[in-house]
């Protein structure tokens, strides 16, 4: 019986300094999370404002096209994936990929009909394995992205759908709701969707000039526009990371300590048990003796 | 005289949102200097020292390309990265501009590669920005 309150007493160690581990990570994550809010929330006035500015030149010039802008036939797509470096986010990975397979299932029947721009080493390391067309990748974004750290994959995608390698280009990536809920999403990039809903709100605002024409205002505005997108995705994503992170740590915390006070009671019966033994060892003994 | 509200945002924040007498900017058009009660216009920006006079001051601002926006209550400027003298680690500045000149050279007696030299080229007119506005400022 002593042995097996040992191999208890061992167990609950090893549970406690893991539950220790999970609660550090899941208040660095708290705390990392709300960060990452800020910084989305900080990047929010400059896509809004080239959206803005897109948007009045769209509305206040007739008649001007861009690649960008024009839909093509789609022979070829383009996806970029933003995943996360480490794991130990709850589902958060597992849920993007599988919505990025199950897509590609079912609109592709082969590996040339698409391309794959992998943000973050989970989703590099998934796709490699599987054989995937992946044509960039960044990884190591650290928590808190600059635009530099996204620029170049960005500037890539855009640049080869400007070169007309794939006809659309497609975002996948964990929205941010709460710190509780990330819902993994598909968004469609290129070509920019002209929907007209944001042109309406801020319609004649100003007839702007553009200088040097607005052709040209548009070829240096639209590429930037997009790799925007691209940014606040990350930023999105980010956030999203640190709040599955804080989730998933959370409820393995929670568990840590249900096994805990489960071990302790097994523990203390155990003990009690062991006393109550060796009382009526003693109680006999003396018994055998008078 | 009359002022304007001057906004400078990046994608990672609002750098600079003040009331001012006068910017000065360098679109790809050529210098452009911008009052109170301008026509409303947008043109692309090069990379360039940006000035601004608020206070009977001049201040210098290091702005990487861009934008500007101006509109009748406002002007914005939207660029990658718009840095205020006092950010602006001039060491690595010069060193920058010392790699890119190395890099320009190397490039031209290549011959090709016409990405590496136009990298090279950006490369090199960021870090003379910085160093002028860090100069300035």
């Amino acid at each position: 019986m002593a042995k097996g309150m040992r191999d208890i007493k061992r167990q609950i160690k090893s549970i406690q300094s893991t539950k220790q581990i999970t609660k550090a990570m899941e208040m660095v994550a708290a705390a990392k999370l709300r960060r990452a809010e800020e910084q989305a929330q900080a990047a929010r006035p400059y896509a809004d404002k080239l959206k803005e500015v897109v948007a009045s030149i769209a509305s206040g010039t007739k008649g001007i096209t861009h690649p960008m802008l024009v839909k093509r036939p789609v022979k070829k797509t383009g996806y970029l994936v933003i995943t996360s470096d480490r794991g130990l986010a709850g589902g958060y990975n597992a849920n993007v990929l599988r919505m990025v397979t199950q897509t590609i299932r079912e609109r592709h029947r082969s590996n040339d009909e698409f391309v794959l721009f992998v943000i973050g080493r989970k989703g590099r390391d998934y796709f490699r394995r599987r054989g995937l067309p992946i044509v960039a990748e960044v990884t190591e974004v650290p928590d808190a992205p600059t635009f530099a750290d996204v620029k170049t994959i960005a500037y890539k995608a855009v640049k080869y759908f400007e070169e007309e390698q794939y006809d659309e280009l497609n975002l996948f990536y964990n929205q941010f709701v709460n710190a509780l809920t990330q819902v993994p999403t598909e968004k469609r990039l290129l070509p920019l969707e002209d929907d007209g809903t944001d042109t309406h709100t801020h319609a004649p605002t100003a007839a702007y000039e553009f200088e040097p024409s607005p052709e040209v205002v548009l070829e240096h505005l639209l590429p930037k526009y997009a790799e925007t997108l691209i940014f606040s995705a990350v930023l999105d994503a980010k956030a999203s990371e640190f709040g599955a992170k804080m989730t998933a740590m959370g409820s393995a915390t929670k568990n840590a300590s249900d096994m805990i006070s489960g071990l302790t009671l097994t523990y203390n019966r155990a003990r009690q048990a062991a006393i109550t033994q060796e009382i009526s060892e003693i109680v006999a003994g003396a018994n055998a003796q008078g | 005289m009359s002022t304007f509200l001057l906004e400078i945002v990046t994608p990672e924040r609002k750098v600079f949102a003040q009331e001012v007498d006068m910017v000065s900017v360098k679109g790809v058009e050529g210098d452009l200097g911008i009052l109170a009660g301008h026509i409303p216009m947008v043109t692309p920006l090069d990379i360039a020292p940006m000035k601004i006079k608020f206070g009977g001051q001049e201040h210098w601002i290091a702005v990487h390309g861009g934008f500007v926006e101006v509109r009748k209550d406002k002007v914005v400027v939207l660029a990658e990265s718009a840095e205020l003298p006092e950010n602006i680690d001039v060491e690595r500045a010069k060193a920058a501009k010392a790699r890119a000149e190395q890099r320009i050279a190397m490039a031209e007696r290549s011959k090709q590669d016409h990405v590496d030299f136009r990298r090279a080229e950006v490369s090199l007119h960021r870090a003379i920005t910085r160093i002028k506005v860090s100069e300035r400022g």
